[in-house]
């Protein structure tokens, strides 16, 4: 009986318990430091907009971050796209396939689709921005600790430098890039803090906005509150 | 009223049923006076049909229902829903109400069933009540099921892909029959089309008949209450039961309390976490549907999932049938099994509250059995947990089966004359 009992009490332990998993890294909150998001938007123009599409995405909506149509037009839009545009790219998705293998995907709402048990999207795409190792088994010569036989090469190769893979399973600097790990830390925290906001612009928003709904709500509800009282005080 | 009002009411009422109706389903409706907590998610489900009808609407003047890739290689009907999210003014706003609503009618309507399974209100006189609620409870998974697939990301695709291979498994037919409903040999264009089609019209239509329908037959017997007694044994000179009150004003403004304490819920989830931890908006789709990519690992939302279990539950192929099949069987039987409840329960009483220990100790391992199911429904399967799925199951369908035995075994209170408390 008594090994009966210690049988049902730990069974859902097993059933529940699950394996070891990914640790990802805790991605930096950005999403109220307008100075980094817009420092992101920058990085993410330069180095990831020429093979990645944010076509959800309208160019003059960086107004959200503090920026002004001239500064977007000036700073941020490269090719004859009008402020107005959404953030698309000009290579076509066919032929990207055909020289990557796999068309690069669309980046808007990624910081959405990346998130898991696991952690959050920034911190999943915080993690893979830092994760970047040589690997010569790979046709662009790079590989990645939470996106294995990725296909992109590590475009940030210059900043971060070269990583490798090191004893257990750990990435170590082999040559060092232009700038020093916690720099590039901070930069990948602006990009990712900038992607994390491109998913959903209206994040902050809807935030603000839902304690003055639920403030009126609250108000109604003392009012709904002594309207039933009222009337319920001759039902015995 | 001034002379003119009554003369223009008196003019409609010459036309039209009006001030009769109004009597018959709220001034004059008698409720029990003892509802409790629990007889707020009737009004409540009604609330959330409407929002969902209404957010719908304007959704509809957005969405696009085409699986065609744009020039950035995205699906039109998934770049549609994020030009909802960012260029339709308060789009944001109308689609989170949408998706949260559909998760939070699913809860509001398990609770209302929960509510009939406590007090019995599927006992005589009310069976064909019961069963206009089953048939809504169909609808809105048929509702549920088309609508998931609209915004036509990964784990649409993928699990409007795994609910039609189920009816590939039937014997014979099948194959024939999954083609039929697909309208092609993968979940595609033509799919998508039908089941928008099926989700703003066909389904709704259905859902609104079959709710005024659940409403017309509670209002012909009255409505039960947690005693289990009928109020309508007891009335005084006028005819009025002497533990009724008029549904209006009593619970119209009792069930405004509700439905603003809901709408603080509500507005909880929608405005601070309208993915709600990956249960009511599936991270996964937010990647766009992908016919060559299968995801490791496709789980239904929590809705669905206690179901989604007992499908995968079955594992043995009986009469070389395959296994797969009597998934399909168990899991329909599950829902289905729900439809025989008044005439499997032979308790001499309605309400729990006077029901003996068997009644009270069946429920509480159903309710555990559900909840286990529903939870392991969102995992991968291991083997320890199909077979904990499969005792669940097994003790899912033993509450229903064995209840003509285990009901009249109970050794059950008398009921009082009159509502108590």
């Amino acid at each position: 009986m008594k090994k009966l009992l210690l049988l049902v009490l730990f069974t859902p332990l097993l059933v529940f318990a699950s394996g070891a998993e990914l640790r990802l890294d805790k991605a930096p909150n950005k999403a109220v430091d307008q100075a980094a998001l817009q420092h992101g938007a920058k990085l993410f123009v330069n180095y990831c907009q020429s093979c990645h599409s944010a076509s959800y995405m309208r160019y003059n909506r960086l107004r959200d971050i503090g920026l002004n149509e001239a500064q977007i037009r000036d700073n941020l839009i490269f090719s004859s796209d009008k402020v107005g545009d959404l953030m698309k790219i000009a290579m076509q998705p066919a032929e990207a396939k055909t020289w990557f293998g796999v068309a690069p995907p669309d980046l808007t709402i990624i910081a959405r689709a990346r998130s898991s048990e696991a952690g959050s999207g920034a911190d999943w795409l915080y993690t893979y921005l830092r994760g970047f190792y040589r690997d010569d088994a790979r046709p662009s010569g790079w590989n990645n600790l939470v996106f294995e036989n990725v296909g992109m090469p590590h475009v940030l190769w210059e900043l971060q430098g070269q990583q490798v893979m090191g004893e257990g399973h750990k990435l170590r600097l082999d040559k060092p890039g232009k700038l020093k790990p916690a720099e590039y830390d901070a930069l990948v925290a602006d990009l990712v803090g900038y992607l994390q906001y491109v998913a959903e612009p209206v994040a902050e928003t809807r935030k603000k906005l839902g304690i003055f709904v639920l403030l009126g709500l609250a108000v109604l509800l003392v009012f709904a509150y002594a309207l039933k009282r009222e009337y319920w005080k001759d039902v015995h | 009223m001034n002379a003119k009002m009554t003369a223009l009411l008196g003019w409609v009422d010459a036309r039209f049923p009006l001030t009769s109706n109004w009597k018959a389903h709220l001034s004059e409706y008698y409720a029990p006076k003892n509802f409790n907590f629990w007889y707020f998610f009737g009004s409540l489900s009604l609330l959330v049909l409407v929002l969902q009808i209404v957010t719908g609407i304007f959704l509809t003047m957005h969405y696009k229902p085409d699986a065609s890739l744009n020039v950035s290689g995205v699906p039109v009907a998934f770049a549609s829903v994020e030009y909802i999210m960012r260029d339709v003014p308060w789009g944001w706003l109308i689609r989170y109400m949408h998706s949260t609503g559909a998760s939070a009618f699913f809860l509001v309507v398990y609770l209302h069933m929960f509510r009939g399974l406590l007090y019995g209100s599927y006992r005589k006189p009310r069976e064909l009540i019961w069963l206009f609620g089953m048939f809504i409870f169909l609808a809105l998974m048929a509702e549920a099921f088309f609508g998931y697939l609209l915004p036509w990301g990964q784990m649409s695709y993928w699990g409007a892909q795994v609910i039609v291979n189920l009816f590939s498994a039937i014997p014979l037919i099948g194959p024939d029959l999954s083609l039929w409903l697909r309208g092609d040999f993968v979940v595609g264009d033509a799919t998508l089309n039908r089941f928008f089609a099926f989700h703003v019209v066909a389904v709704p239509m259905v859902l609104l008949g079959l709710v005024a329908a659940h409403i017309l037959a509670l209002h012909e017997v009255g409505s039960n209450n947690p005693d289990g007694v009928e109020i309508k044994k007891k009335k005084d000179a006028k005819g009025i039961p002497l533990d009724g009150i008029p549904f209006h004003p009593y619970y119209t403004v009792k069930d405004i309390v509700a439905v603003v304490v809901f709408l603080m819920v509500f507005t909880v989830i929608m405005f601070f976490m309208p993915e709600f931890g990956g249960y009511f908006l599936e991270y996964n789709n937010f990647f766009p549907a992908n016919p060559l990519v299968t995801p490791p690992h496709i789980a239904p939302v929590w809705y669905f999932t206690p179901y989604y279990s007992m499908l995968r539950a079955v594992t043995v192929n009986f009469f070389w049938i395959d296994a797969k099949f009597w998934g399909v069987v168990a899991m329909g039987g599950g829902v289905v099994i729900l439809l025989f409840l008044p005439w499997l329960d032979r308790s001499p009483v309605k309400s729990i509250r006077y029901k003996g220990p068997i009644f009270k100790t069946a429920l509480a391992i159903f309710v555990v059995s559900f909840f286990i199911l529903g939870y392991l429904g969102m995992l991968v399967p291991t083997p320890a947990r199909t077979l904990v799925a499969q005792v669940c199951t097994v003790l899912y369908f033993g509450f229903f089966l064995l209840m003509p035995i285990y009901s009249q075994l109970d050794k059950c209170q008398p009921e009082p004359d009159r509502v108590t408390g």
